[in-house]
Parts: C-alpha cells; structure tokens; sequence
C-alpha cells in the first residue's frame, strides 16, 4: 500500500512551517515540500514581526527564536523632494520584556524553525516543487511533485503570494495589480557598534523607520528600514497598478537607488557593503481580497490567502501566516478526530480564524486599502508639511513672519476643506 | 549544480540601471534547464508587456527600438510582480525547478 500522509504542506514560509509544527506536534503524520534549496531560501520579509498576537500559539518558540533585534525605537519620516519632517517614538513598554516585536531576517528564522518541526516529526523535503494537485473527483487527493505522486488526506497550500495551488483549485483567481504592492530590499552589512551609534540604540535595540512621500514619487507606498544585529534592511514598497501606470513613469530599482542616495539615508548606511538584493510582493487588498479559504480536501493559509494587512503605520504578514498556519493545523486536526476532510469538515478552518485576531484585524481594517489609495497622501501632504516647516525654522535677513500667518498661508479655504475631506476617510482606518 | 554568480557583466540584454547588474551578481542563483518565465509567441509587442519594464525589481525586462519586450531571466527574484501586471495571457509564468533560482541567504 502507498503510503498516505495525514497532511501535505506546499511551502516552507512561515505558514507552512507554523502549520507542520502544529501538525506534528499533535502526532499527525506531515510532509513538507519546498523548492528551495532549504526554507528560508525564497522567503523575503521588509521585516519585522510582532509577537503579541502569536506569543501564546507557539509558547516553546521564542525563547530560542533567532530573531536580530528587539524593535525599541519606532521612527516615521515624512519626505519631500529637498527636506523631511521625522517623527521618532520611544516609550518605557518597548524596552521591556517580553518584547512587542523584532527585527528578522527569513533565511536564518525560517531555516531554524523548520528544525523545530522537523524535530516534533514532520518530514521536510527541499528542493522539491510542487508542479499539480491530485485532483480526483472534485476533491483534492494530494500533489505531483517532481514526477512523484504523493498522496495525502488534504493539502495545505502556503505557497506565498500568487499561490497557484489555490489558483488550480478553483479557490482564487490571479489578482489584480490594485491589490498588490511590490517590496524590495537591500540587506546591508554594517558594523553593529556603528549601528548602535547611528540609530542611539544600545546592545540589543533595534529601530524601525517608516518613510513616505516623494520616496515612491507619490506613487502608494513607502520606504522602510530595520535595523539587524550587524545590518540594515532598507527597501520601499509600492503599489503594483501605481508602478505600471507610470505617472511619473519609472522603474521601480530606480527608486530604491534613489531613496539610498538621499542625504538622510546616505548617512545611515555609509561604508556599509550591500550584501543580497530581493524582491517580494505583498498582498495589500485587505479583507475583499482574501480567497476562499478551503474546498474539498484544501486549506490555504498565509500570503496565499491573502494574509498581509497595509494600515499605513503598519504593514503586517508574518503574525498572520503564522496564525493561519496554525488554524489550518488545528482543522486539519480536527477533521482527522472525525475522519472527515470534506469541504464542510474544514470550514473549522474559518470559524478560528473568524473568531481570532486575524479576521478581526482584517475586520476592523477593512477600509485601510481603500483610504490609503490617496495620492495626496504620496505627494500633497509632504510637500506641504516640508514647505510649512521650512518657513517656521526659516530665520530670513529681516525680521520674521508671525508663525500662524506662516502656517496660515499654505491653509487656504480650499486646502482645508481638502484637508477635511481626506481626513474622514483615513479615519475610517 | 554550480552556484552562478547573477547575470554577467556586459549582457546586452540587462537593463541600464545603475549598480543594479552588480546588485544582482550579490544573490545567490542556481541554473534552472530551462526559463521558468516566457513571453507566450506573438505577444513580444503587447503592451500589457511594457508595464513589466517599469515594475521588474531587476529590470530584467527591456523595450527594443522596433517596440519589442524581451526578458532575460538571469536575475529574476521570483516575486511574481509581472505575472500580476502582465498577466497570463502575456506571460507563461512558472517557479523555477527544484533546487534551481535564487537562494536567498538573508531574506
């Protein structure tokens, strides 16, 4: 008799990992397949994760988790073409344990968290793609990979943002461009007594910066940076259908070399050696572009859900491929309790994730996408902002402006009532 | 399976932007038989394909003076944003082999 696993997971992403850690730690039987060279090893993050809402899913992990640095220090940078206003956070809460969130790199997280559920009895196989579904009478049977047949009471699909399991399973479409953006990143090395001296941080601090504005050329998205233990994530994201559009048309390397040849940025990663260059896209269409979540025989978790949420302050994936990772294990568990893996018997699936943080983030944040999509908030605001600073700290030869006839002149009727208008709907976010 | 350090220098084929050849022989990438990403025949001048010029993080798609698009698939980071900008009807787009493409060792 062929042998028949419990669960098969496509894709060793944090999805795949945290749902075959789940799986095996319950003692089902699980067979990971990945088609990189090891996990880790197509995985990109901006990143940082947050750990609050997945501390207690995973309670063994983090101990040993080998996250780069404990994020103490938030920063915002608003930028316009010659000047930039920056708003930096620091508070008492993040600099005590246990810690909100870290820094972190994919390639060396991924890899040693598939040691952990490699060590609770799950079979990972590297370098495997996974080319089909086994689809037999409606119902998904198992995968073909490599020209092997494997065959398993249901998949889990966590092969990341275009997941084409999904899409050969009826549960998704491709998407559209509106609901994507695309990220990209350099990793640069940088001694860590200079990043500690760079940032003002100490030991194992980390900061995370967000930049928006004349960063994408007003187009949606931003900039961000990380710091590591000995380096610095720096990258920008943006919204495909912006970038294709054109308006400015450019191409989108393009920006990233010009946000690193910005003086604020220049001075920070100074003498540090670029060592990788990746790319990613993200699902950004919120809770209208979440797929179907099961069907006879599947579940589909992570970026291949859909999993990633954009509230402007935050852009957020990793907590919710975890924890859908983690449901899914948790249906799959349930369905085999009752020897049933039909659509029906896994729509468990849903009703977890409904009634925990990720739905209820996605839930609440359902009209981020759409009030985000604001150009103003790209290039408008910033330049005003920047221009409404430059004249407050401006000292010309004569003497000076009163300060609320300086701001009061960039506020006209107009301009307010714009103000106003934009305004209402970031504050449905 | 040697590793092969990104795209050569000098391929005619890769985009003019500055440092982006050298940002790319950073990666690590492994020989995949065949391209995993094909312009389908008869769509090189599609303008859905155009838009792939502008969002490929490697730049790994050029506009040609007679208003064709050709993809050099050394450099590709496998992220998926042409497959959504262009779509399947433009493009045949599939992961490289197992084992093959980049491997990212930071991530």
């Amino acid at each position: 008799m062929e042998e028949k696993f419990d669960a098969i997971i496509v894709g060793a992403g944090l999805a795949g990992l945290s749902a075959a850690y789940t799986l095996a730690r319950e003692g089902l039987e699980v067979l990971l397949l990945e088609r990189g060279d090891y996990p880790g090893a197509k995985n990109v993050t901006g990143g940082r994760i947050y750990l609050n809402p997945i501390r207690e899913l995973f309670p063994d992990l983090w101990k040993k988790a080998p996250f780069e640095r404990h994020i103490s220090q938030e920063g915002v940078s608003i930028m316009a073409g010659e000047r930039s206003l920056n708003l930096s956070y620091r508070g008492e809460e993040l600099e005590q344990e246990p810690y909100q969130s870290y820094s972190i790199l994919r390639a060396k997280f991924d890899r040693w968290l598939s040691k952990q559920a490699e060590r609770k009895g799950a079979m990972l196989v590297s370098r495997s793609r996974v080319d089909d579904l086994i689809i037999e009478n409606g119902r998904v049977e198992g995968v073909y990979a490599g020209g092997d047949e494997l065959r398993s009471q249901v998949v889990i699909a966590c092969d990341g943002v275009l997941s084409l399991m999904a899409e050969k399973a009826g549960l998704r479409k491709p998407g559209s461009a509106r609901q994507y953006g695309v990220g990209f990143k350099e990793v640069i090395e940088l001694d860590s007594a200079l990043i500690n001296e760079r940032f003002g941080l100490e030991g194992d601090e980390g900061a995370a910066r967000l930049f928006m504005g004349e960063v994408t050329k007003g187009k949606f998205g931003g900039g961000f940076l990380y710091t590591n233990k000995e380096s610095i994530s720096l990258g920008i994201v943006v919204g495909i259908h912006d970038l294709m559009e054109g308006a400015p048309a450019i191409q989108a390397p393009v920006l990233l070399d010009e946000f690193k040849q910005r003086p604020e940025i220049a001075r920070l990663i100074k003498g540090g050696e670029t060592v990788e260059y990746s790319a990613h896209v993200i699902p950004e269409g919120g809770l209208k572009a979440l797929t179907k979540l099961y069907g006879e025989g599947i579940l589909v978790a992570g970026d291949a859900a859909g999993f990633s949420l954009n509230i402007g302050v935050t852009v957020r994936g990793m907590e919710y491929a975890m924890a859908s990772g983690y449901y899914a294990a948790q249906a799959v568990i349930q369905a085999k309790a009752r020897e049933d893996f039909s659509a029906a018997s896994l729509a468990s699936y849903e009703s977890m994730l409904n009634e925990s943080f990720v739905m209820q983030d996605f839930k609440n944040f359902s009209a981020a996408p759409e009030a985000l999509d604001n150009h103003r908030i790209y290039t408008h605001y910033p330049e005003l902002l920047g221009n409404i600073m430059r004249d407050m700290y401006s000292i010309p030869p004569g003497s000076k402006e009163r300060l609320y006839p300086t701001a009061k002149k960039y506020l006209g009727t107009g301009e307010l009532w714009a103000m106003f208008k934009d305004l209402r709907k970031v504050m449905k976010i | 399976m040697g590793y092969v350090q990104g795209p050569a220098e000098g391929d005619e084929n890769m985009s003019e932007i500055l440092g982006l050849k050298a940002k790319l022989g950073l990666d690590v990438f492994k020989h995949d038989k065949e391209p995993h990403i094909k312009i389908k025949p008869g769509m090189e001048k599609d303008p859905r394909l155009k838009r792939a010029v502008l969002v490929c993080p490697a730049g790994l798609y050029e506009e040609k003076e007679d208003g064709r698009v050709e993809l050099t698939i050394d450099g590709c980071l496998e992220c998926g944003t042409c497959r959504i900008a262009c779509g399947t009807e433009v493009l045949e787009w599939y992961y490289p082999s197992g084992g093959a493409g980049v491997q990212f060792r930071f991530g």
